[in-house]
């Protein structure tokens, strides 16, 4: 294939052009190499590093506010110590806890699950596993993690205003979040949150840009699409969603901007705060709602397809068979990602949204209980009577397969309008949504790691660390979500700051006393993990053969510790889909090898 | 990139696709506003504002950058640099002038009562939606004044027509848009 490399003429050379032919002698100083690098690998660590401590920052926040919700009105004279005014007494105020659950939803859902998830494995899977040097404009690709570092700068930074940040829900719904005297965490933070959400957009949308372009331009020679492995394909649709689904939360944002600070009326209208009428008039909070959803509802299979894509590749590398149903999988991810567009408004049911346009978001809502059960059908199928490899990746993603499965079954009580009606904003809710999107994509966040760790740093993580941590995280996430399904079926509302003083829902005080212990232990095996990885990337055991999993895609063709351009000499040419394990009597046939003479067609 | 297969090179240039999905990217930001628009306009309390004269003019300028731009791509093709700097300077130029003429265009809503504080209207969409257009507009002028300084100084001699074309196709696009806008705003608004 490099018989073919080209430079353009008129252009200035890049430095990916001399690594190709002087491997090594190329010096790249500290700073290009690891700080500002164009290397999509290097990119992809960045991207990896930055969510695992976001995803420290995040999951902590949990853990304090469930501390109030397990044990309310208890002091804990170490809060006082470490958070000073924010709980005096050791008791977590209201501003306080508010100011919590918000910065646990935004880091959690885009700050961990969209950069730190789609983030890394777009970035280093994309280039390797279609066969290209590196992105379709590596210069775009670093300014996307450089947007996404100061996003991050910004809402670290909120955290520490004298205000705090903001704090009226990750979906910052005005009229609350447009009127900085109707709450402290409608003040600075809530502007902290827009300016840092904005340029994680362009974070978003540069970096998407780059995978849309690498994967349909940049293909190596006999890279089809339908002989792509499932995880570029799950990373592409993502990449669609982002780019077409993001500008409209931007444009959303923008005029909450300006309500904010110039007095505009988009999102406000007949309002009195304190006693004071404001003369806002004609705007509209439910307009918010609508922009907000339209990206809201493909942000959730943004941070889901990612991890659908890789349980894909590794549960069918692991149990050493085929993926069954490859071009279902593909039909079933096109189908996601067309529906993700068109039930927004499944989210608003309770708004006074016309109940027959509801209707028409009930029929589309569940329509995507088809493709993913064609998707967990084709999952399980790819495992049965396979030659299991129980590696924690592998049980991460069968983790993801059982928890996808759980938490799907109650999108179908929560899509119903009608239903709805009982269990929006209760506990239930809560409970739907991590299961089915936060753990879920967790877990298949989690099983990317394990599997390909090697590939990033050239050493295993420690499994015996790894087999803790999957089942105290997978039995804990049960524990944790599980009994919240009780509660919102109960009618117990979520984001409330103590519900003891109701008689109906004082009964669920031990309860919420169990999940507040359960979520500090998983959290500390969370904690353990992190350890492996750091410890892992310096001190792990070292990998020596190049294809370590005996997979089949381009990515275990290159050099373990693969330099920028990823394969020393050609770019291997593809002959096969990613998929031939145990054919023809073979363990498995990378893509690399040409289709045999008397080989039986699959 | 700079290394493209030859295969490769049978497609589209990986830089100008990236610009065409960004181009559906902004698409969906406008959209988002304009249907925001249409729901508001619905509402009570709405006010609908008349279009000062500065907009027309500001339309025919950047109709007519867009014809100067293609020419400065035709005379890159023909390898007739002089008149492929003199038609990007002009572009600059008339790039310059649109957001000029756009400011003017807001400084009179202003001074006819239209402002950002108080109930709902046309205006206050007006303000979000132009102003943004013409970030995008500045946008294109910096990649006009990059070509501009390529092409002047650039110790390089140019062949590649890929960044030209590039910028060509983002002019062309903001002028589309500001089309769209402008109807948008003269039948609806």
């Amino acid at each position: 294939m490099s018989d073919t490399i080209h430079i353009h003429p008129g252009q200035v050379g890049h430095e990916v052009a001399h690594d190709d032919h002087h491997h090594g002698h190329h010096e790249q100083s500290f700073v290009t190499k690891y700080i500002f690098s164009q290397d999509h690998k290097t990119i992809g660590k960045q991207f990896l590093v930055t969510g695992i401590i976001w995803a420290i920052v995040g999951g902590l926040f949990s853990v304090l506010f469930r501390l109030q919700l397990g044990f309310p009105g208890q002091t804990f004279p170490i809060l006082e110590t470490v958070f000073g005014k924010w709980a005096e007494g050791g008791v977590i105020k209201a501003e306080f806890y508010y100011a919590l659950i918000t910065m646990h939803g935004t880091v959690l859902v885009f700050f961990v699950l969209t950069a730190g998830l789609s983030g890394t494995f777009a970035n280093l899977l994309i280039p390797l596993q279609v066969g290209a040097r590196d992105m379709a404009s590596p210069f775009l690709n670093m300014l996307s993690y450089w947007f996404f570092f100061l996003a991050s700068i910004v809402m670290i930074s909120s955290l520490f205003l004298h205000t705090g940040p903001a704090a009226g829900g990750w979906t910052v719904y005005p009229p609350l979040s447009a009127l900085g005297q109707a709450s402290i965490g409608s003040r600075l933070g809530m502007d902290f949150w827009i300016v840092s959400m904005a340029l994680f957009v362009v974070s978003a949308l540069l970096g998407g840009l780059n995978y849309i372009a690498t994967i349909l331009n940049m293909r190596t020679k006999g890279m089809s699409m339908t002989r792509l492995p499932l995880t570029i394909w799950a990373l592409f649709f993502t990449a669609v969603l982002g780019v077409l689904s993001f500008p409209v939360l931007f444009s959303g944002l923008i005029l909450l901007l300006f309500d904010r600070n110039l007095g505009t009326s988009f999102y406000l209208s007949d309002i009195v705060v304190n006693g004071e009428i404001l003369n806002n008039e004609g705007g509209s909070a439910i307009l918010f709602q609508h922009l907000f959803w339209f990206l809201g509802h493909p942000e959730v299979y943004i941070i889901l397809l990612p991890a659908m894509g890789m349980v894909s590749e590794i549960l069918s590398v692991n149990s050493r068979k085929p993926i069954f149903g490859y071009m279902a999988m593909l039909g079933s991810l096109f189908a996601i990602a067309i529906l993700a567009f068109l039930v927004w408004a499944h989210h608003m049911f309770v708004t006074g949204l016309n109940p027959f346009l509801g209707s028409i978001f009930v029929l589309l809502t569940l329509l995507i209980a088809v493709p993913s059960a064609i998707k967990v059908f084709n999952w399980l199928t790819t495992l049965w009577r396979g030659n299991i490899r129980l590696t924690p990746a592998t049980l991460f993603a069968i983790g993801f397969v059982s928890l996808f499965i759980s938490g799907g079954l109650t999108g179908i009580f929560l899509g119903n309008s009608t239903i709805d009606i009982h269990l929006h904003d209760t506990m239930f809710v809560v409970a739907h949504f991590h299961i089915v999107m936060g753990v879920a994509s967790m877990f298949g966040m989690f099983a990317g790691i394990y599997h390909w760790f090697p590939k990033m740093f050239g050493r295993y993580l420690n499994s015996t660390l790894g087999y803790i941590h999957f089942w105290v995280t997978i039995v804990g996430a049960y524990l944790i979500f599980w009994p919240m399904h009780y509660e919102g079926l109960a009618g117990m509302p979520r984001r409330y700051l103590d519900k003891s003083s109701w008689a109906s829902f004082s009964q669920f005080g031990d309860l919420d006393k169990m999940i507040t212990i359960v979520s500090i232990i998983v959290f500390a095996v969370q904690l353990m993990f992190v350890f492996n990885f750091f410890y892992s990337i310096f001190k792990g055991r070292k990998v020596t053969s190049t294809n370590p999993w005996g997979a089949n895609t381009l990515e275990w063709t290159t050099p373990i510790n693969p330099g920028h351009g990823n394969w020393e000499g050609e770019i291997p040419e593809v002959h096969r889909w990613a998929y031939d394990y145990g054919k023809d009597g073979r363990e498995f046939i990378p893509q690399t090898e040409p289709v045999g003479a008397n080989e039986s067609k699959h | 990139m700079d290394i493209v297969s030859n295969q490769q090179q049978k497609r589209i240039h990986p830089h100008k696709f990236i610009l065409w999905v960004a181009i559906a990217s902004i698409v969906m930001m406008f959209a988002g506003l304009t249907s925001a628009f249409i729901v508001k306009s619905n509402l009570p309390g709405w006010k609908n504002i008349e279009l000062p004269k500065w907009f027309g003019y500001s339309t025919a300028v950047i109709v007519l950058s867009s014809l100067t731009m293609q020419m400065a791509l035709r005379s890159f093709h023909q390898r007739e640099m002089r008149q492929y700097r003199r038609l990007i300077a002009v572009t600059f130029l008339l790039g310059v002038a649109f957001v000029v003429l756009q400011s003017l265009g807001f400084r009179s809503l202003w001074y006819q009562n239209i402002r950002f504080s108080g109930s709902a209207g046309g205006g206050q969409f007006l303000y979000v939606i132009f102003g943004l257009h013409a970030l995008h507009v500045v946008g294109g002028i910096i990649a006009l004044l990059v070509l501009f300084f390529k092409a002047f100084f650039g110790k390089v001699k140019l062949y590649s027509a890929i960044p030209v074309e590039v910028a060509a196709t983002y002019w062309h696009f903001v002028d589309l848009l500001w089309i769209y806008l402008v109807v948008f705003f003269m039948l609806i608004g």
